[in-house]
């Protein structure tokens, strides 16, 4: 019995799973590198302090509209 | 001192790889190229540092709008890429000085990356959610809404019995979350659970029970798509939610666990 969800709550979900994927994901590399945000922990942080924000993005996120 | 820096989305295979990034543009709209050797290239474009470097970088990433808009066209980039063979996604703002020390970068990890392009190779990531609403987890006692004046002993009674029964119920639902995840496993080539995302960045009230990601051969994803449906079918307080096929992200570090 799983629930229709409402399109902007997907768009919302779309934009979590990809943040969780690319900052969190990929190969990291370091060396002669000007930055790498390859610190987990800063990246978390800054998610953190970026939750607020995260509602008022949502309200203009149909021009971006990801498909997953 | 140049005033541009060199973005890295992805490595790939060289052969083809120009095909591969044609018309493509970057997080800064940048066209996208790639910078080769003999058999590895990696997808890159020229981005500003006043935007791109150090400082600003850390600046942008408290930006939530230029995070999501970057995320987007980061992945769009090694989306786009990897329609046409394997490719190794690299982590969000690696940033070099030049096209030579992303060169060198190739040259050093040859064996490391031709490995992980042949592990990734006809394969891609599929994400599963599994949430628990914490209602739906409640035994139901309708009885809670006329909750009029009682004595406060009988409150602490039932209320000793609701935490007790939610405690209960998310041990079953952790249970079945296992489940799950082992039936997933079995489908897929690779998998691993990540940490829940935060409950305020997902905006649900449900508790995430299980965050799954999965590296899956691509002609099993359907297969894996009907294994999903049919664990929904058979769990019925638990909701799932799949995502991708996403370009294998979470599998283009370690090696493969077996």
């Amino acid at each position: 019995m799983t629930e229709a969800l409402p399109a902007q709550s997907d768009r919302r979900i779309a934009l979590v799973d990809l943040l969780d994927r690319v900052l969190a994901g990929g190969v990291v590399i370091s060396g002669d590198i000007v930055l790498s945000i390859a610190d987990v922990d800063m990246v978390v942080i800054s998610l953190r302090t970026l939750v607020s924000s995260v509602s008022s993005l949502m309200a203009d996120d149909d021009v971006i509209g990801g498909e997953r | 001192m140049s005033s541009e820096g060199i973005w890295v989305y992805a490595v790939v295979r060289a052969e083809h790889a120009d095909d591969r990034v044609t018309g493509l543009h970057g997080v800064a709209a940048e066209p996208i190229r790639v910078v080769a050797t003999d058999d590895l290239a990696a997808v890159v474009g020229a981005v500003g540092l006043d935007e791109f470097g150090h400082d600003a970088l850390h600046r942008n990433l408290e930006d939530l709008d230029w995070v999501a808009n970057t995320a987007r066209a980061h992945d769009a980039v090694i989306t786009a890429v990897a329609r046409f063979g394997p490719v190794i996604p690299v982590r969000m703002a690696t940033v070099y000085l030049d096209d030579a020390r992303v060169r060198k970068l190739l040259e050093d990890r040859r064996d490391d990356f031709g490995a992980t392009l042949c592990r990734l190779s006809g394969r891609d990531e599929l994400g599963v959610k599994v949430f628990a609403d914490p209602k739906a987890l409640l035994p139901q006692d309708g009885h809670q809404d006329d909750s009029g004046p009682q004595t406060g002993t009988a409150y602490l009674m039932r209320r000793k019995r609701a935490l007790a029964s939610r405690e209960e119920a998310y041990q079953v639902a952790a249970v079945e979350a296992d489940r799950i995840h082992s039936t997933l496993m079995r489908h897929a080539v690779d998998g691993k659970r990540r940490p829940p995302p935060d409950r305020s960045l997902t905006g649900k009230d449900e508790v995430t029970v299980l965050n799954g990601t999965y590296l899956v051969d691509s002609d099993a994803i359907e297969l894996f798509r009907e294994t999903v449906a049919a664990l929904a079918m058979s769990t019925g307080r638990l909701s799932l939610e799949l995502t991708g096929p996403w370009p294998p992200y979470s599998f283009a570090g370690e090696p493969i666990a077996e």
